[in-house]
Protein backbone atom coordinates (compact mmCIF):
# COMPACT_ATOMS: atom_id res chain seq x y z
CA UNK A 1 0.00 0.00 0.00
CA UNK A 2 3.01 2.63 1.02
CA UNK A 3 4.41 1.99 -2.68
CA UNK A 4 0.96 2.54 -4.53
CA UNK A 5 0.40 5.83 -2.24
CA UNK A 6 4.17 6.51 -3.59
CA UNK A 7 3.50 5.99 -7.34
CA UNK A 8 0.15 7.55 -6.51
CA UNK A 9 1.95 11.17 -4.85
CA UNK A 10 4.98 10.80 -7.65
CA UNK A 11 3.20 10.99 -10.65
CA UNK A 12 0.72 13.46 -9.15
CA UNK A 13 3.13 15.70 -8.42
CA UNK A 14 4.64 15.15 -12.21
CA UNK A 15 0.95 15.52 -13.40
CA UNK A 16 0.72 18.73 -11.08
CA UNK A 17 4.06 20.82 -12.06
CA UNK A 18 4.98 20.07 -15.63
CA UNK A 19 4.27 22.18 -17.95
CA UNK A 20 3.92 21.46 -22.16
CA UNK A 21 4.11 18.50 -24.07
CA UNK A 22 5.04 15.30 -22.68
CA UNK A 23 8.64 15.86 -23.67
CA UNK A 24 9.17 18.80 -21.00
CA UNK A 25 7.76 16.50 -18.41
CA UNK A 26 11.15 13.87 -18.93
CA UNK A 27 13.75 15.60 -16.96
CA UNK A 28 11.71 15.53 -13.51
CA UNK A 29 10.08 12.09 -14.24
CA UNK A 30 13.94 10.97 -14.29
CA UNK A 31 14.74 12.82 -11.54
CA UNK A 32 11.57 11.50 -9.18
CA UNK A 33 12.10 8.15 -10.42
CA UNK A 34 15.37 7.09 -11.79
CA UNK A 35 17.56 10.10 -8.95
CA UNK A 36 14.76 10.37 -6.13
CA UNK A 37 13.06 7.16 -5.81
CA UNK A 38 15.79 4.93 -7.18
CA UNK A 39 12.99 2.82 -8.61
CA UNK A 40 15.04 2.15 -12.13
CA UNK A 41 18.16 2.48 -13.15
CA UNK A 42 18.59 5.14 -15.90
CA UNK A 43 19.41 3.22 -19.13
CA UNK A 44 16.84 0.88 -18.20
CA UNK A 45 14.57 3.58 -17.65
CA UNK A 46 15.48 5.38 -21.16
CA UNK A 47 14.70 2.45 -23.00
CA UNK A 48 11.54 1.52 -21.79
CA UNK A 49 10.61 5.29 -22.05
CA UNK A 50 11.44 5.11 -25.60
CA UNK A 51 8.92 2.14 -26.19
CA UNK A 52 6.48 4.48 -23.90
CA UNK A 53 6.99 7.31 -26.29
CA UNK A 54 6.15 4.84 -29.58
CA UNK A 55 3.20 3.50 -28.11
CA UNK A 56 -0.16 5.37 -28.44
CA UNK A 57 -1.83 7.95 -26.19
CA UNK A 58 0.25 10.83 -24.47
CA UNK A 59 3.07 9.67 -22.96
CA UNK A 60 3.35 10.61 -20.11
CA UNK A 61 0.65 8.21 -18.96
CA UNK A 62 2.34 6.03 -20.85
CA UNK A 63 5.26 6.36 -18.47
CA UNK A 64 3.12 6.09 -15.38
CA UNK A 65 2.06 2.96 -16.66
CA UNK A 66 5.70 0.79 -16.86
CA UNK A 67 6.88 2.68 -13.94
CA UNK A 68 3.57 1.30 -11.67
CA UNK A 69 3.92 -2.01 -13.44
CA UNK A 70 7.03 -2.39 -12.33
CA UNK A 71 6.66 -1.65 -8.75
CA UNK A 72 3.40 -3.20 -8.42
CA UNK A 73 1.99 -4.40 -11.24
CA UNK A 74 -1.18 -3.60 -13.12
CA UNK A 75 -2.84 -1.92 -9.51
CA UNK A 76 0.63 0.11 -9.42
CA UNK A 77 0.24 1.51 -13.45
CA UNK A 78 -3.27 2.28 -12.06
CA UNK A 79 -2.37 4.49 -9.16
CA UNK A 80 0.50 5.89 -11.29
CA UNK A 81 -2.08 6.65 -13.95
CA UNK A 82 -4.41 8.32 -11.48
CA UNK A 83 -1.95 10.71 -10.16
CA UNK A 84 -0.56 11.65 -13.26
CA UNK A 85 -4.58 12.60 -14.47
CA UNK A 86 -5.97 14.42 -11.73
CA UNK A 87 -4.27 17.67 -11.11
CA UNK A 88 -4.95 18.35 -15.18
CA UNK A 89 -8.46 17.17 -14.28
CA UNK A 90 -9.17 19.12 -12.05
CA UNK A 91 -7.58 22.35 -13.05
CA UNK A 92 -9.30 22.34 -16.68
CA UNK A 93 -12.82 21.52 -14.76
CA UNK A 94 -12.59 24.81 -13.32
CA UNK A 95 -11.26 26.31 -16.01
CA UNK A 96 -14.03 25.08 -18.20
CA UNK A 97 -16.58 26.32 -15.87
CA UNK A 98 -15.73 29.58 -15.83
CA UNK A 99 -13.65 30.46 -18.93
CA UNK A 100 -17.43 30.74 -20.95
CA UNK A 101 -18.17 33.64 -18.63
CA UNK A 102 -14.58 35.35 -19.11
CA UNK A 103 -14.82 35.40 -23.03
CA UNK A 104 -17.48 38.04 -23.40
CA UNK A 105 -14.32 40.29 -21.77
CA UNK A 106 -12.94 42.45 -23.86
CA UNK A 107 -10.10 41.93 -22.29
CA UNK A 108 -9.72 38.18 -22.30
CA UNK A 109 -10.94 38.59 -26.18
CA UNK A 110 -8.09 40.58 -27.01
CA UNK A 111 -5.56 38.66 -25.26
CA UNK A 112 -7.10 35.38 -27.23
CA UNK A 113 -6.47 36.89 -30.14
CA UNK A 114 -3.08 37.47 -29.66
CA UNK A 115 -2.39 33.89 -28.53
CA UNK A 116 -3.87 32.41 -31.83
CA UNK A 117 -1.73 33.22 -33.91
CA UNK A 118 1.03 32.05 -31.08
CA UNK A 119 -0.32 28.37 -30.83
CA UNK A 120 -0.22 28.39 -34.98
CA UNK A 121 3.90 29.18 -34.53
CA UNK A 122 4.00 26.61 -31.50
CA UNK A 123 2.93 23.90 -34.02
CA UNK A 124 4.45 24.85 -37.08
CA UNK A 125 8.17 24.58 -35.61
CA UNK A 126 8.01 21.02 -34.55
CA UNK A 127 6.18 20.37 -37.40
CA UNK A 128 9.26 21.93 -39.80
CA UNK A 129 11.72 20.52 -37.18
CA UNK A 130 10.29 17.08 -37.66
CA UNK A 131 10.25 17.38 -41.74
CA UNK A 132 13.72 18.73 -41.83
CA UNK A 133 15.10 14.88 -40.69
CA UNK A 134 12.91 12.71 -42.95
CA UNK A 135 14.44 11.43 -46.67
CA UNK A 136 12.91 14.04 -49.30
CA UNK A 137 10.27 11.05 -50.72
CA UNK A 138 8.88 11.15 -46.73
CA UNK A 139 8.89 14.98 -46.69
CA UNK A 140 6.45 14.57 -49.76
CA UNK A 141 4.26 12.36 -48.20
CA UNK A 142 4.37 14.08 -45.01
CA UNK A 143 2.80 17.33 -46.83
CA UNK A 144 0.99 15.60 -48.88
CA UNK A 145 -1.03 13.89 -45.60
CA UNK A 146 -1.27 17.39 -43.83
CA UNK A 147 -2.77 18.80 -46.67
CA UNK A 148 -5.33 15.61 -47.32
CA UNK A 149 -6.28 15.72 -43.82
CA UNK A 150 -6.95 19.46 -43.36
CA UNK A 151 -8.45 19.91 -46.44
CA UNK A 152 -10.15 16.99 -47.38
CA UNK A 153 -11.02 16.36 -43.89
CA UNK A 154 -10.14 12.94 -43.84
CA UNK A 155 -8.85 11.28 -40.66
CA UNK A 156 -6.08 10.99 -39.55
CA UNK A 157 -6.68 7.37 -38.43
CA UNK A 158 -6.40 5.81 -41.87
CA UNK A 159 -3.05 7.69 -42.63
CA UNK A 160 -1.69 5.35 -39.21
CA UNK A 161 -3.07 2.25 -40.55
CA UNK A 162 -1.90 2.73 -43.84
CA UNK A 163 1.57 3.79 -42.80
CA UNK A 164 1.76 0.35 -40.07
CA UNK A 165 0.73 -1.52 -43.01
CA UNK A 166 3.28 -0.26 -45.69
CA UNK A 167 6.02 -0.39 -42.91
CA UNK A 168 4.91 -4.18 -42.11
CA UNK A 169 4.52 -5.69 -45.63
CA UNK A 170 7.87 -3.96 -46.09
CA UNK A 171 10.00 -5.51 -43.72
CA UNK A 172 8.57 -8.67 -45.39
CA UNK A 173 10.01 -7.95 -48.36
CA UNK A 174 13.67 -6.72 -47.09
CA UNK A 175 16.20 -9.09 -45.84
CA UNK A 176 17.61 -8.84 -42.35
CA UNK A 177 19.93 -5.86 -42.59
CA UNK A 178 19.22 -4.43 -45.48
CA UNK A 179 18.07 -0.90 -45.60
CA UNK A 180 17.99 1.42 -42.01
CA UNK A 181 15.22 0.32 -39.53
CA UNK A 182 15.94 3.29 -37.49
CA UNK B 1 -26.54 9.29 -27.25
CA UNK B 2 -23.75 12.01 -26.56
CA UNK B 3 -21.83 10.33 -23.83
CA UNK B 4 -21.15 7.31 -25.51
CA UNK B 5 -20.46 9.40 -28.86
CA UNK B 6 -17.98 11.04 -27.22
CA UNK B 7 -16.58 8.48 -25.51
CA UNK B 8 -15.74 6.48 -28.51
CA UNK B 9 -14.54 9.46 -30.21
CA UNK B 10 -11.66 9.57 -27.20
CA UNK B 11 -11.37 6.61 -27.55
CA UNK B 12 -9.93 6.44 -30.81
CA UNK B 13 -8.18 9.77 -30.34
CA UNK B 14 -6.54 8.00 -27.66
CA UNK B 15 -5.84 4.49 -28.87
CA UNK B 16 -4.38 6.24 -32.27
CA UNK B 17 -3.01 9.05 -30.78
CA UNK B 18 0.93 7.88 -31.83
CA UNK B 19 3.22 10.84 -31.83
CA UNK B 20 2.87 13.22 -29.17
CA UNK B 21 0.37 15.66 -27.93
CA UNK B 22 0.33 17.90 -31.46
CA UNK B 23 -0.07 14.72 -33.32
CA UNK B 24 -2.73 13.96 -31.54
CA UNK B 25 -4.05 17.51 -32.14
CA UNK B 26 -5.10 16.57 -35.62
CA UNK B 27 -7.01 13.14 -34.35
CA UNK B 28 -8.75 15.91 -31.80
CA UNK B 29 -9.91 18.11 -34.51
CA UNK B 30 -11.01 15.76 -37.07
CA UNK B 31 -13.64 14.12 -34.25
CA UNK B 32 -13.97 17.21 -32.63
CA UNK B 33 -14.56 20.11 -35.43
CA UNK B 34 -14.77 18.24 -38.76
CA UNK B 35 -17.02 15.05 -37.93
CA UNK B 36 -18.79 16.09 -35.19
CA UNK B 37 -19.32 20.25 -34.83
CA UNK B 38 -18.56 19.72 -31.16
CA UNK B 39 -16.62 23.20 -31.55
CA UNK B 40 -14.96 25.82 -33.48
CA UNK B 41 -11.51 25.05 -34.80
CA UNK B 42 -10.56 28.93 -33.14
CA UNK B 43 -12.24 27.47 -29.53
CA UNK B 44 -9.70 24.53 -29.88
CA UNK B 45 -6.75 26.68 -30.79
CA UNK B 46 -7.86 28.82 -27.62
CA UNK B 47 -7.75 25.34 -25.34
CA UNK B 48 -4.30 24.67 -26.87
CA UNK B 49 -3.53 27.73 -26.04
CA UNK B 50 -4.87 27.06 -22.56
CA UNK B 51 -3.35 23.98 -21.81
CA UNK B 52 0.09 24.87 -22.57
CA UNK B 53 -0.23 27.28 -19.93
CA UNK B 54 -1.87 24.44 -17.44
CA UNK B 55 0.27 21.30 -16.24
CA UNK B 56 -0.52 18.00 -17.56
CA UNK B 57 -0.44 16.69 -21.15
CA UNK B 58 -2.44 18.59 -24.06
CA UNK B 59 -4.36 15.30 -24.70
CA UNK B 60 -6.23 15.29 -21.39
CA UNK B 61 -6.74 19.09 -21.37
CA UNK B 62 -8.55 18.74 -24.59
CA UNK B 63 -10.54 15.75 -23.33
CA UNK B 64 -11.47 17.11 -20.01
CA UNK B 65 -12.62 20.09 -21.45
CA UNK B 66 -14.39 19.26 -24.31
CA UNK B 67 -16.03 16.39 -22.30
CA UNK B 68 -17.59 19.46 -20.23
CA UNK B 69 -17.93 21.91 -22.56
CA UNK B 70 -20.21 19.71 -25.00
CA UNK B 71 -22.36 18.18 -21.69
CA UNK B 72 -22.50 20.67 -19.45
CA UNK B 73 -21.57 18.26 -16.30
CA UNK B 74 -18.67 16.72 -14.65
CA UNK B 75 -19.65 13.40 -15.60
CA UNK B 76 -18.65 14.43 -19.48
CA UNK B 77 -15.41 15.15 -18.56
CA UNK B 78 -14.77 12.04 -16.23
CA UNK B 79 -15.81 9.86 -19.30
CA UNK B 80 -14.21 11.95 -21.55
CA UNK B 81 -10.67 11.96 -19.77
CA UNK B 82 -11.45 7.85 -18.86
CA UNK B 83 -11.88 7.39 -22.88
CA UNK B 84 -8.24 8.86 -23.60
CA UNK B 85 -6.56 7.20 -20.09
CA UNK B 86 -7.43 4.06 -21.31
CA UNK B 87 -4.56 2.74 -24.07
CA UNK B 88 -2.22 3.69 -21.98
CA UNK B 89 -4.31 1.23 -19.16
CA UNK B 90 -4.88 -1.62 -21.40
CA UNK B 91 -2.39 -1.39 -24.21
CA UNK B 92 0.92 -0.18 -22.28
CA UNK B 93 0.49 -2.40 -19.62
CA UNK B 94 0.71 -5.14 -22.45
CA UNK B 95 3.55 -3.41 -24.48
CA UNK B 96 5.64 -3.42 -20.89
CA UNK B 97 4.65 -7.09 -20.25
CA UNK B 98 6.33 -7.97 -23.70
CA UNK B 99 8.66 -5.22 -23.82
CA UNK B 100 11.91 -7.30 -24.35
CA UNK B 101 10.06 -8.85 -27.30
CA UNK B 102 9.01 -6.01 -28.75
CA UNK B 103 11.76 -3.85 -28.29
CA UNK B 104 14.49 -5.20 -31.10
CA UNK B 105 11.00 -6.97 -33.73
CA UNK B 106 11.88 -5.79 -36.64
CA UNK B 107 8.35 -5.97 -38.29
CA UNK B 108 7.76 -3.44 -35.29
CA UNK B 109 10.64 -1.32 -36.10
CA UNK B 110 8.86 -1.36 -39.71
CA UNK B 111 5.97 -0.13 -39.29
CA UNK B 112 7.39 3.01 -37.10
CA UNK B 113 9.59 3.95 -39.60
CA UNK B 114 6.47 4.59 -42.08
CA UNK B 115 4.25 6.03 -39.80
CA UNK B 116 7.18 8.75 -39.36
CA UNK B 117 5.97 10.88 -42.27
CA UNK B 118 1.79 10.08 -40.91
CA UNK B 119 2.68 11.64 -37.58
CA UNK B 120 4.48 14.43 -39.22
CA UNK B 121 1.46 14.55 -41.57
CA UNK B 122 -0.75 15.06 -38.84
CA UNK B 123 1.31 17.51 -36.91
CA UNK B 124 1.13 19.98 -39.86
CA UNK B 125 -2.15 19.25 -40.35
CA UNK B 126 -2.80 20.49 -37.08
CA UNK B 127 -0.87 23.74 -37.72
CA UNK B 128 -3.13 23.92 -40.63
CA UNK B 129 -6.27 23.93 -40.07
CA UNK B 130 -5.77 26.47 -37.23
CA UNK B 131 -4.95 28.80 -40.05
CA UNK B 132 -8.44 30.89 -40.83
CA UNK B 133 -10.30 33.80 -41.11
CA UNK B 134 -11.07 34.08 -37.07
CA UNK B 135 -6.78 33.34 -36.14
CA UNK B 136 -5.19 35.37 -39.08
CA UNK B 137 -7.78 38.50 -38.77
CA UNK B 138 -5.08 41.19 -40.28
CA UNK B 139 -1.15 42.01 -40.37
CA UNK B 140 -0.91 41.90 -36.85
CA UNK B 141 -1.66 38.69 -36.71
CA UNK B 142 0.79 37.71 -39.16
CA UNK B 143 3.60 40.37 -37.25
CA UNK B 144 2.78 37.93 -34.19
CA UNK B 145 2.87 34.79 -35.60
CA UNK B 146 6.31 35.93 -37.37
CA UNK B 147 7.54 36.61 -34.11
CA UNK B 148 6.56 33.82 -32.28
CA UNK B 149 7.58 31.65 -34.96
CA UNK B 150 11.36 32.62 -34.45
CA UNK B 151 10.79 32.77 -30.61
CA UNK B 152 9.68 29.23 -30.60
CA UNK B 153 12.52 28.28 -33.62
CA UNK B 154 15.31 29.56 -31.10
CA UNK B 155 13.63 27.28 -27.98
CA UNK B 156 12.38 30.58 -26.01
CA UNK B 157 9.93 28.88 -23.42
CA UNK B 158 6.23 28.37 -24.82
CA UNK B 159 4.14 29.43 -21.46
CA UNK B 160 6.67 32.87 -21.29
CA UNK B 161 5.34 32.90 -25.07
CA UNK B 162 1.80 32.90 -24.83
CA UNK B 163 1.88 35.15 -21.99
CA UNK B 164 3.76 37.61 -24.25
CA UNK B 165 1.41 37.36 -27.22
CA UNK B 166 -1.74 37.89 -24.29
CA UNK B 167 -0.03 40.81 -23.48
CA UNK B 168 0.67 41.88 -27.43
CA UNK B 169 -3.11 41.02 -27.90
CA UNK B 170 -4.32 43.27 -25.67
CA UNK B 171 -2.40 46.15 -26.11
CA UNK B 172 -3.18 46.02 -30.24
CA UNK B 173 -6.71 45.00 -30.32
CA UNK B 174 -8.51 47.02 -27.51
Amino acid sequence: MKTLLQLFWTFFKIGAFTFGSGYAMIPMIEKEVVDRRKWFDRDDFYDQFALASSAPGPFALNTAVFVGYKMKGWWGSLFAVLGAVIPSFLIILVIAMYLADFRGNRYVEAAFKGIRPAVIALIAVPFINMLRKLPWYFMVLGCAVAAVICYLGVSPIYFILAGAAIGIVLTFYSKPGEGDTK
Amino acid sequence: MIYLQLFLSYLKIGFFGFGGGYAMLSLIQNEMVTRHGWMTATELADIVAVSQMTPGPIAINCATYVGYTVTGNVWGSMLTTLAVSLPPLTLMVLITIFYTRLRDNRIMQGAMKWMKPMICGMIGAAALLFVNGTTFIDWKSYAIFLVCFLATWFKVDSILMICLSAVAGILLYI
